[in-house]
């Protein structure tokens, strides 16, 4: 079957995410053979989740884990008090 | 869950305290996000974070092995962070959980031709990510919150779905209107950035 463009669109995520089934991939990889537009769309997209994926797009505030496990530290010392951790209060 | 997770977790319970140090910092990160994805405040969602990871600790023994831990711990950043914007925003927005995609608005992607060719090296430039960072901060919260889950906490489709507790097809949906919403608003900066290149065939599109 011949997608058209739009069909192709609707299905970018899915198709990146491997969930399409077997027929409707191999149409879009059909169509994506043709299709300037859409492997350039579909490229696109998954830079953009590569670029969403990388570290250092998405920083933890300078000494957050230092914070956190210092804090966790403090919690850990006042439940030795208790005899078990993870009890209902 | 991973055997070594599972141990962790059993060590803990019968009084290795101090291992939860370990069990949680290969998830720091992705509870900072979810909270970012939240609240959208660096200092409020830190906070969120370290009353996350304390809950967490404290309610250890409620965690059952069936689900996996990264989802049962952003279930509980997800409940922090809703708390806290409901308590900012005061009783009057009960609504923020039951915020619908509608069908309106336009989530078709944005052509472009001259990217495709350049991917590795433009993702080295700093501005893209700049540029990233403020779309993925703008796209409206329902479509934020499972982008930010499913893209960056890496959660698959059931897992976001769980802990945001909606349906996997509105994941599916949401998912897909957010990547297309920032391959749109990427689109022009990236064409700036490119390196010009020949028009092939005369297609002007």
């Amino acid at each position: 079957m011949n997608l058209d463009c739009k069909h192709v669109w609707e299905h970018i995520s899915e198709y990146l995410d491997g969930t399409v089934d077997a027929k409707l991939r191999e149409d879009i990889e059909l169509h994506l053979e043709h299709c300037e537009i859409c492997s350039a769309i579909l490229d696109s997209t998954r830079n953009i989740l590569i670029l969403t994926a990388d570290d250092r797009t998405f920083e933890l505030p300078v000494g957050y884990s230092k914070r956190l496990h210092e804090r966790l530290k403090e919690e850990i010392e006042k439940s030795k008090q208790e005899p078990r951790v993870g009890e209902p209060e | 869950m991973e055997t070594n997770e599972a141990g962790l977790i059993a060590r803990i319970l019968a009084g290795e305290k101090e291992l939860f140090h370990e069990l949680i910092r290969p998830f720091e990160r992705m509870v900072y996000l979810t909270l970012i994805s939240v609240l959208k405040n660096e200092t409020e969602a830190e906070d969120a974070a370290q009353e996350t990871v304390i809950s967490a600790y404290r309610h250890l023994a409620a965690f059952r092995g069936d689900a996996k831990f990264s989802t049962w711990l952003t279930s509980i950043a997800i409940n922090e962070g809703r708390k806290r914007l409901r308590k900012a925003k005061g009783a009057a927005e009960e609504s923020i959980e039951e915020q619908e995609e509608g069908h309106e608005g336009d989530f078709t992607p944005a052509p472009l031709t001259d990217w495709r060719e350049i991917p590795l090296e433009a993702l080295e430039r700093k501005e893209l990510r700049e540029a990233l960072r403020s779309a993925v901060a703008e796209l409206p919260d329902i479509y934020r919150q499972v982008f930010i889950l499913r893209d960056l906490d890496a959660l698959n489709i059931e897992e976001t779905a769980q802990a945001l507790g909606i349906n996997p097809g509105a994941v599916k949906v949401r998912l897909h209107r957010a990547r297309m919403m920032l391959q749109k608003r990427l689109v022009p900066f990236l064409k700036t950035t490119a390196p010009p290149r020949r028009v092939f065939f005369g297609r002007a599109l």
